[in-house]
């Protein structure tokens, strides 16, 4: 009776089929979900690998350089001493071509303009570190112009050398010779992480050097100062804060925070660190400082999770034999705990890394190009101006000269990196030492 | 008990940090994005030639830059504002009520704003009436206001190529957006008796001045809040757009982008020096006078800043786009005796 309203159950009736044809409909919009997901990630790393990887390698031209003494002095009176010593190498460069005979029909000053703006630079500083090297000729290793340098990763072709008014086409016939030459050769660009940035007219020279002090500094500020804030305020809101209505206005408070705009902690930042205390602008003390009260609420939230999950039967078998509250916390609650508690810390960290926005309003949106020191007696402590690397990126997206494009997008390898190797930290942690009960 | 701990710790903290940082020996400079890059090549060339650090230099319009300019006296205070524009008086005055009362002017050059489109496009020709016939929001006809009817070129000036009208333009948070409502649409206006005929219909001067600047809203017009970066990708998606830039930009993507003529005259930092090229601007940077002498560098880097070797015709910055000034020499010597605004 039943079995023929039901039918059989090998028989699938139309409900089931129903019900079936649901989760299969579900299982696709989840698929297409993560497909699209995908796709999406996909498209973004590869239009970013293929402007960036480029910018690991860097052209240099090499050829012998002579100076003497007189030249130095003259080159050191002069207002614009870098500008002197570029003279000196285009006179070096012009007896190198023609010796060898690969000038030829090319004009000149064609010639000079594939040597980098920073190529003086380079050289005197060279010169004053080996002063014996005055009326001797040497190999020098110079950045070639950032143009030929696009020549030689596609950027630049013969036919928008035609069009672009800062690159000749017989400017690349002679980058062909001298490449032939072995003059020309593309390195792998250390400078990209050592540099400091180079403005507009040196795209070639810009590295990450500055940025990538600053972002350690601000990474360590943010140590130091949040992790143990963090993790004091948790053990004492699990562990000790008897449940009130006011530790129910932290906890809110606390979830509120996690989720505020990050810029309007640059506003605060602003107001309190720069304006009334007085600490220095662009400092990396005052970004780390933003940077912490930012992380603060993840890292409390992720610690006080991790306190959560441990059984209370360990705080009891602790307390039971006589231990304190305190020493039950910390010779056995917070050991435990610990694992979750970096993890949380690690994945903040890597928050603030990446973190743009509030940056802006304490002045790192700069152009710095000296090292800043982690300490110095006018200054104080990370008190120099610096930038961060994602501040980096933003700087030279802005930039007019196309080479930026290639540096921002080498950038965000960089960055992206960073980031990869801090979570793999945290899931290494977390796998390694996490305990289940 | 644990409160009074937090109490004495945060205590501490401030204390400590209040103590650390205490002066900067390098200068701080703020302000528009169009003179930073020229700011920044100065400052590189300063570093280098120098035994002073490289000047920090941010970027953030000129109205931030004056702004952060006028905020005081100190070394938590920056020592020098770029600007595309002159400083108004209402600034001079929000100046002098921080204190900033002693302000030293430098105009650096002249900044071409040029026309450009896609390379592969149309060639333009432009003159200002053709922009204002283009953009005008309402313009006179028969005696009455009505919505610009032009959607292209072509309608604009039969001699321009049949192509619709998209425009790139600076947003007003800009300072060239000032200069292309100033030197374009105003100049336009006028030119092609707009102006006139306004007036006729019986408007006083001042609104009809208005009406001559106000952009068309229906979507062919543009504003770019971003930089010209952000312009060049919108007209590389859009061939049919033409946009406004720098010249120096233009000068740097020559192999992207075509420049239009302004009244027949090719925008070269030669053309627009004689000022037979109409659109250019003066650019400037302020000196607060009274860090002079206490941030170590800053009257060096000023000095630096002008000197032929840099800011004259042949120097980096002229290569780089800027249209050197003809009266340097005065700046130059304003700069070396710190010669104050109003003196």
């Amino acid at each position: 009776m039943s079995a023929s309203k039901h039918g059989s159950l090998l028989q699938t009736d139309p409900h089931t089929k129903k019900r079936n044809a649901a989760e299969k409909r579900f299982r696709m919009y989840g698929l297409s979900a993560i497909a699209i997901a995908l796709i999406a990630l996909v498209i973004l790393l590869v239009s970013i690998i293929s402007n960036g990887a480029s910018s690991f390698r860097q052209t240099y031209l090499s050829f012998p350089v002579t100076i003497n003494a007189a030249e130095i002095e003259a080159a050191e009176s002069a207002l614009l001493k870098t500008g002197a010593y570029n003279k000196i190498i285009q006179t070096s460069l012009l007896t190198y071509l023609t010796e060898n005979d690969l000038l030829q029909d090319i004009p000149e000053e064609d010639a000079f303009g594939m040597i980098s703006d920073e190529a003086g630079a380079t050289f005197r500083e060279f010169i004053l570190a080996n002063p014996e090297a005055a009326g001797t000729s040497f190999q020098l290793n110079l950045l070639a112009n950032g143009r030929i340098d696009g020549y030689f990763k596609g950027r630049v072709t013969a036919q928008t050398a035609l069009l672009d008014k800062n690159v000749t086409p017989a400017q690349l016939v002679m980058a062909d010779r001298l490449a032939e030459q072995g003059a020309l050769v593309k390195r792998f660009n250390w400078a990209f992480f050592t540099n400091p940035d180079a403005s507009d007219q040196r795209p070639e020279a810009a590295g990450l050097g500055v940025a990538i002090l600053g972002s350690f500094y601000m990474m360590a500020v943010v140590l130091f100062l949040a992790l143990p804030i963090g993790v004091a305020a948790s053990i004492y809101l699990e562990e000790f804060a008897r449940k009130s209505w006011i530790t129910d206005v932290i906890e809110v408070n606390i979830a509120n925070l996690a989720a505020v705009p990050s810029i309007v902690y640059g506003i605060l930042g602003l107001a309190i660190f720069i304006n009334f205390a007085e600490l220095n602008q662009s400092s990396p003390l005052v970004g780390g400082l933003v940077l912490t009260l930012m992380t603060l609420p993840t890292i409390i939230i992720s610690t006080r999770a991790s306190l959560k999950s441990i059984p209370p039967s360990i705080r009891d078998a602790a307390l039971g034999v006589g231990a304190s509250k305190m020493q039950s916390v910390f010779h056995h609650v917070l050991p435990l705990a610990a694992p979750g508690i970096l993890t949380g810390t690690i994945i903040g960290l890597a928050q603030a890394l990446g973190e743009t926005a509030p940056l802006l309003l304490i002045g790192m949106v700069a152009f710095v190009k000296e090292y800043p020191a982690a300490w110095s007696p006018d200054a104080g402590l990370f008190g120099e101006a610096s930038t961060a690397l994602p501040v980096q990126v933003f700087n030279w997206t802005q930039r007019s000269d196309p080479a930026f494009v290639e540096r921002a997008s080498g950038a965000i390898i960089t960055l992206l990196i960073f980031l990869l190797i801090m979570n793999a930290l945290a899931i290494f942690l977390r796998k390694k030492f996490e305990r289940r009960w | 008990m644990s409160v009074l701990k937090l109490t004495v710790s945060t205590l501490a903290i401030t204390a400590m940090s209040a103590t650390v940082a205490v002066a900067r020996d390098n200068v701080q400079i703020a302000g528009s994005s169009t003179v930073l890059p020229y700011a920044a090549i100065v400052a590189e060339f300063f570093g280098e030639n120098t035994d002073f650090p490289t000047p920090v230099v941010e970027s953030g319009g000129s109205s931030a830059g004056l702004k952060r300019f006028c905020e005081g006296v100190g070394e938590n205070t920056i020592d020098i504002a770029n600007a595309s524009r002159a400083i108004k008086d209402s600034e001079i005055a929000i100046c002098a009520e921080n204190g900033v009362t002693d302000i030293v002017e430098v105009r650096i050059g002249y900044d071409g704003i040029v026309f450009a489109s896609d390379i592969n496009g149309n060639a333009f020709a432009f003159t200002p009436s053709d922009w204002y016939t283009a953009l005008a929001a309402e313009m006179p006809m028969d005696g009455a206001m009505v919505a610009n009817p032009n959607i292209d070129w072509a309608q604009v000036n039969a001699d321009f190529a049949d192509q619709p009208i998209m425009a790139f333009i600076p947003g007003t948070k800009h300072g060239t957006r000032e200069v292309f409502e100033e030197k374009v649409l105003l100049q336009g206006c006028e030119d092609s008796g707009a102006m006139a005929a306004m007036i006729d219909m019986g408007m006083d001067e001042d609104t009809a001045e208005g009406a001559c600047m106000a952009v068309r809203t229906d979507g062919l017009s543009v504003d770019i809040d971003g930089d010209y970066t952000e312009t060049l990708a919108r007209i590389e998606a859009d061939t049919n757009g033409i946009g406004v830039f720098g010249l120096s930009f233009y000068e740097n993507n020559t192999d992207k982008l075509q420049v239009a003529t302004m009244s027949d005259v090719v925008p070269t930092t030669q053309s627009i020096s004689t000022g037979e090229y109409p659109v250019s601007r003066p650019l400037y940077f302020y000196i607060k006078a009274a860090h002079v002498g206490v941030i170590p560098g800053l009257q060096e880097f000023a000095s630096f800043f002008v000197a032929d070797e840099l800011a004259g015709p042949s120097g980096p910055l002229a290569d780089y786009g800027l249209v050197s000034d003809p009266e340097l020499a005065d700046t130059q010597a304003a700069v070396a005796n710190v010669t104050l605004m109003g003196q």
